[in-house]
């Protein structure tokens, strides 16, 4: 069976890896390679490489940076931001990158999509979709100003559907860095009207949150950047997590904390204090390749 | 161009046709120390051990890229007659296959009997068949000699090989089953891309270049 995903963002400004807050504050993380390196390791399925600061400025993707990058990751990797043609993700594609996600460039030129598409198919294509809740109503936002687009979140999916985009990157700017989980009720709404994969993002505060995205929101990826970043192994927790919850998922990290229990929210409990005096002799093996 | 120290070590060349993922496999294969050369020159290719054949595109515009570069005949009495390993990596693996019906039809290499088809997975499936999908190990070794279990791979493709049952190494099931994985004397294909496949994916590639016997 074709597993669930989860997804790691990582979101860069001015190449620096960063906590991003409701789309305008922003903290540092630390290296984007290092980030990507770490993602990979805890077993992550893909990885969505954003660089939020490369439109605005009106520069080109930092092509050398994702050649450097691409060496410490063997999942799939998407990478965005400063693309606004097809050579562009030509370029990517050749320096490394699996897929490209395009956000602004599609807002002018939606067609970008559909020649995008003829050349690298539509599995190489995937479109960002920033969204806000403004007076009870979901609108299309434009990151470069947070301004509002005059667009209908469902008919804008189910359009760019229709031109060959194979994938929806969907943020929620309300849920941004706030960790109060995913919007629910928005990923629902998208993952419902379009038949192509919808990756949720913005808002996981905690392993339960994840399963809430695939049981009520049906997404078939969860991404998160912030809550992955600070957790040591916090991406196998997490599967250990869903995996308990009965969801499907890629489980092939050495530790695979099978046997751990969680509480209500995904945390790990704490373990009995004789298990963990055992735990400080115990020999671990080294992984083969 | 070329080889370095060309007389010490088994060489491994990996085949630059102008479509295709080079650098994700050249990733994988430096990240596990191995030397090689991305190229596609014809004294090169003579003097290679063992052949990577990667491949993200269409069928018909690979083999228009393969016969224009004219190296289709070397690369027959390489592999076909002087027994090399090749290891072909989706689209890599389709071209070895006699013939495809992606946006037509189109005439492979021939190396293994069988056809390309487009995939006709059932309701609620889509197509591509993207993501990660767990596959069952036919033929263990070489390539899945590493590899314990019925391991996950990324999988992205529309289209996928049917040939003889004694070839195939590895199935997948999306709604039924498709070949993932093939195997004829020196002649290996996988549809899934090992170099995006994590730790399973490495211990692939590894697998494969133990049984060319360069380590």
């Amino acid at each position: 069976m074709l597993k669930q995903r989860l997804g790691g963002v990582v979101v860069v400004k001015d190449n620096l890896c960063v906590q991003s807050i409701g789309f305008h504050k922003y903290l540092p993380i630390g290296k984007p390679e290092i980030a990507v390196e770490f993602l990979n390791k805890w077993g992550i399925d893909e990885i969505i490489y954003l660089d939020i600061s490369a439109t605005k400025k009106g520069l080109k993707p930092d092509f050398e940076t994702i050649k450097y990058i691409s060496r410490k990751c063997f999942v799939p990797l998407t990478v965005g931001g400063g693309i606004n043609s097809v050579s562009d993700m030509q370029k990517l594609v050749r320096f490394g990158a699996d897929k490209v996600a395009i956000n602004s460039a599609v807002l002018k030129s939606p067609e970008l999509v559909n020649k995008a598409a003829a050349v690298l198919g539509n599995q190489c294509i995937v479109v960002s979709i920033d969204i806000k809740l403004v007076k009870g109503k979901y609108h299309v936002i434009s990151y470069l100003g947070l301004q509002i687009v005059e667009k209908d979140p469902v008919k804008w999916a189910q359009i760019l559907a229709k031109l060959g985009a194979g994938e929806i990157l969907l943020n929620s700017i309300d849920r941004d860095g706030s960790a109060k989980g995913f919007d629910l009720d928005l990923v629902h709404k998208i993952t419902n009207c379009v038949n192509i994969p919808v990756v949720a993002c913005g808002g996981a505060g905690n392993p339960d949150d994840f399963s809430k995205a695939f049981t009520i929101g049906k997404a078939n990826c969860a991404a998160a950047a912030n809550f992955f970043h600070f957790t040591e192994h916090s991406v196998i927790t997490t599967k250990a997590y869903l995996k308990k919850k009965g969801i499907d998922l890629r489980i092939d990290t050495q530790a695979d904390y099978q046997s751990f229990e969680f509480d209500d929210t995904g945390s790990i409990a704490k373990m009995s204090d004789s298990y963990l005096a055992e735990q400080r002799f115990k020999y671990c093996p080294p992984e083969t390749i | 161009m070329g080889f370095k120290n060309a007389f010490t070590m088994k060489k491994i060349l990996i085949i630059d046709y102008k479509l295709g993922n080079h650098q994700s496999i050249a990733n994988a294969l430096d990240f596990l120390g191995y030397k090689f050369l991305i190229s596609n020159v014809i004294s090169d290719i003579l003097k290679a051990d063992a052949y990577i054949l990667p491949g993200v595109g269409a069928f018909g515009e690979a083999m228009k890229n393969l016969t224009r570069l004219k190296i289709i005949d070397v690369l027959e009495q390489e592999v076909l007659r002087r027994n090399k390993p090749i290891l072909g990596i989706c689209l890599g693996m389709q071209i070895m296959t006699e013939d495809s019906e992606e946006n037509g039809n189109f005439k492979g290499l021939g190396w293994i009997k069988g056809h390309v088809v487009k995939m006709h997975p059932k309701k609620g499936n889509s197509i591509p068949h993207v993501g990660w999908n767990n596959i069952k190990v036919i033929l263990k070794n070489p390539l899945f000699s590493r590899v314990t279990g019925d391991a996950n791979y990324y999988f992205d493709h529309s289209y996928h090989v049917i040939c003889d049952k004694k070839n195939v190494a590895g199935v997948v099931l999306y709604g039924y089953k498709m070949t993932a994985a093939i195997a004829n004397n020196n002649i290996f294909g996988v549809q899934f891309h090992p170099e995006k496949s994590q730790i399973n994916g490495l211990r692939l590639y590894k697998g494969f270049f133990n049984y060319c016997n360069i380590f």
